[in-house]
């Protein structure tokens, strides 16, 4: 047996464990669900770097390691040991995860607001298992990403958002997965599902964390539907162990004149790949990608996304920003499409990698399918060192080489952290893009 | 304050400075004309520090130093301030922090003490007025999305904030509506000073409507070949430039 089928067969075997260790009480919809989620994820195996898709990202080490479902859950992490990871003075609603599992102590959803639930999937599926339903893995991510099919595979728990019909969530709810250091490499196939009805407001901030230096795996899955003239905000920090894996996929679907707006940063993980696809259904719909990566190390992020425009009228604009040092690797591949009939697109695409060394590497590749005939795209990309002529210009005021150099790496983050709507995340982000950038110090 | 004896440049093993002299007294204004690609620019930037060209001979003595053997930020630090003819982007750093980064890196050299965010913005506010920038393009990323007068403008604020001795306007007034012109002439001539001095590298007499110098110049493939008061401006708009040429041949 080679070493992908091997390993995808050890994901089959903890598949039966897992069904047969009180899984299979769930509903029968939900029962078919993850039936077909782990005969997805059998027929595609893990991917290799044969697949044009995976061309520049080989998941070998996560193949190498069988990371197993934590034993009851596994250690659970001090309060203290997450502040770092919350949002200081904002946001008083918070689910909790730790490798996967909800933790009640660790959470606070007292008090929401009349209109909004925020719980554990699990108790979601006991309490309203139809309205679950009704959005639950029906965004067709498994059928492209055997990870995404996995995830689904072991569908038990995650967090559920739900935001009722002409509800404005007034404080950000944050969502938290954590992993702790276990004894062996542990796997979170974390799932997130965000509903926001009919002219509702939301703003969700997805964080991901992990004991500093642990080796696990995080298997993300999260879906985001936002109905007509709802306005979806969705801020989704990676900040796992340094040596931990993460994959995710971010799907999100949008009616008619909605906004969805997804954050990633990535600062953490050896081996991060992130699919993110944005599906335009609705006329007047707008969507923004606002992504930022900063690698050092050997660190590799991935990220490929999917803007699909299905409905006419609709914008988006997608802006990631990498910062490169080390021999750290960046990865973008960005796809548009424009659907026949999808006329007055409007969709603008940037990426921009900043080479911090000579051994750090930046691949960037847009793709545009457009089957309509009135419609602005626009994409660029730039990759390489920083630009000598922003340098003279700076030290032209009087400021040193470094200072200088430091300005505008740090502009890199900056100018990604200023499409932020929260103010105590944006902080927060800063102080740490600060840290990375700038050696710690302060540039003012 | 500057002067320039023989100066030679050149940019990629092209010679375009061809042996400048020039003196600028404090107090002074001096515009520098002349026909496209005699070297005004080229000029500018090496008086500024710009890595792209290679000084070959002759020598720049500002205020008694050796202003050749200071890096660029040295010189911006010792009063030197080119206002660019095409302003640099730097993405997500505000006008006000970029500002504020560079006041205090000067004030520091000199002795002062670093302004922080609240007293700087006081400053910046009422330079701000002073060249017709809303407050809202302090908080925006320099020059990114400005327009070319937006931009032209900032120049002239970061000028304003950073009080140069040597100001150098390298073609400030290229692109500019008239009202845009007026409005950065009339920021030149508040910040005139018995100290200080300005260079205005310009290609049109146009400008010098609204700033007086009191030296004028024409630059032709690479050497000043004309020197005189501001006649010489509407002189240069009446005749243009080709009656110069034979000269700068001769020379």
């Amino acid at each position: 047996m080679t070493a992908p089928a091997a390993a995808a067969e050890h994901y089959l075997a903890a598949h039966r464990a897992f069904l047969g260790n009180g899984a299979g009480a769930a509903p029968a919809w939900l029962a078919a669900l993850r039936a077909r989620g782990i005969a997805r994820f059998g027929e595609l195996g893990f991917p290799t770097t044969h697949l044009e898709e995976w061309r520049f990202t080989s998941v070998a080490p996560i193949v190498a390691t069988p990371f197993a479902l934590p034993h009851g859950g596994g250690t659970s992490p001090a309060e203290r040991d997450l502040e770092a990871f919350l949002l200081p003075g904002a946001g008083r609603h918070r689910l909790v995860f730790v490798n996967g599992r909800f933790a009640p102590r660790l959470s606070a959803t007292a008090g929401l607001p009349a209109g909004v639930t925020a719980m554990s999937l699990a108790e979601a599926l006991a309490r309203d298992p139809e309205r679950v339903r009704a959005h639950l893995g029906t965004s067709g991510a498994d059928a492209a990403s055997a990870f995404a099919a996995l995830n689904t595979a072991f569908l038990a728990d995650g967090a559920y958002v739900h935001v009722a019909a002409g509800t404005v969530v007034p404080e950000p709810l944050q969502i938290l997965f954590v992993a702790t250091a276990e004894p062996e490499p542990v796997v979170a196939h974390a799932r997130t599902l965000i509903v926001a009805e009919r002219l509702a407001q939301v703003a969700v901030v997805e964080s991901y964390a992990g004991a500093e230096g642990a080796r696990y795996l995080t298997n993300a899955v999260t879906e985001v539907v936002a109905g007509e003239g709802a306005r979806a905000e969705v801020y989704r920090i990676q900040r796992e162990s340094l040596g931990a894996f993460h994959v995710a996929t971010t799907h999100s679907r949008q009616g008619r004149d909605s906004v969805v707006h997804v954050h990633p940063v990535a600062f953490g993980a050896a081996l991060a790949r992130h699919d993110l696809t944005a599906v335009l259904d609705g006329a007047g719909s707008s969507c923004l990608l606002n992504g930022l990566y900063l690698g050092d190390g050997a660190q590799h992020f991935d990220h490929h996304t999917v803007i699909d425009h299905a409905q006419p009228h609709a914008e988006s604009h997608e802006y990631f920003n990498g910062v490169l040092d080390g021999r750290s690797r960046g990865v973008f591949n960005g796809r548009i499409i424009v659907r026949p009939g999808a006329q007055r697109t409007d969709s603008k695409q940037t990426n921009n990698n900043l080479l911090l060394s000579e051994e750090a590497r930046a691949d960037s590749q847009p793709q545009l399918e457009i089957y309509a005939d009135d419609v602005k795209c626009t994409h660029g990309a730039t990759l390489g060192p920083i630009d000598e002529k922003a340098l003279f210009y700076l030290k032209s005021r009087g400021l040193g080489a470094a200072e200088a150099r430091a300005l505008v790496t740090y502009g890199f983050g900056a100018e990604i952290l200023g499409r932020m709507a929260i103010p105590e995340l944006r902080a927060q982000l800063d102080g740490l893009v600060r840290a990375r950038l700038l050696g710690g110090g302060s540039a003012g | 304050m500057l002067e320039i004896r023989g100066l030679r440049a050149s940019v990629q093993g092209t010679e375009i400075l061809h042996g400048v002299d020039l003196t600028i007294r404090a107090g002074e204004v001096h515009a520098i004309m002349g026909p496209n690609g005699s070297g005004k620019s080229t000029l500018a930037q090496v008086l500024a520090g710009h890595p792209a060209y290679t000084v070959t001979g002759g020598t720049v003595t500002y205020e008694g130093k050796d202003l050749l053997g200071l890096a660029p930020e040295e010189r911006a630090r010792e009063g030197v301030f080119l206002a660019f003819q095409y302003p640099v982007e730097i993405k997500g750093i505000t006008n006000a922090y970029f500002l504020r980064s560079a006041l205090n890196a000067i004030r520091k050299h000199r002795g002062l003490e670093e302004l922080d965010p609240i007293d700087f913005i006081g400053v910046l506010e009422e330079k701000a007025k002073a060249v017709e920038l809303g407050d809202e393009m302090m908080n925006r990323p320099v020059n990114d999305g400005f327009s070319g007068g937006e931009k032209k403008r900032n120049e002239i604020l970061q000028m304003a904030v950073l009080e140069p001795r040597l100001a150098i306007l390298d073609e400030t007034d290229s692109g500019l509506d008239i009202d845009a012109l007026k409005t950065v002439a009339n920021a030149v001539n508040r910040l005139r000073r018995p100290d200080n001095a300005t260079l205005i590298v310009t290609h049109y007499q146009r400008l010098l409507n609204y700033i007086t110098p009191d030296f004028v110049h024409v630059l032709a493939d690479g050497r000043i070949v004309k020197s005189g008061g501001k006649e010489l401006a509407h002189e240069l708009e009446a005749r243009g430039y080709d009656w110069l040429r034979p000269e700068a041949a001769a020379v």
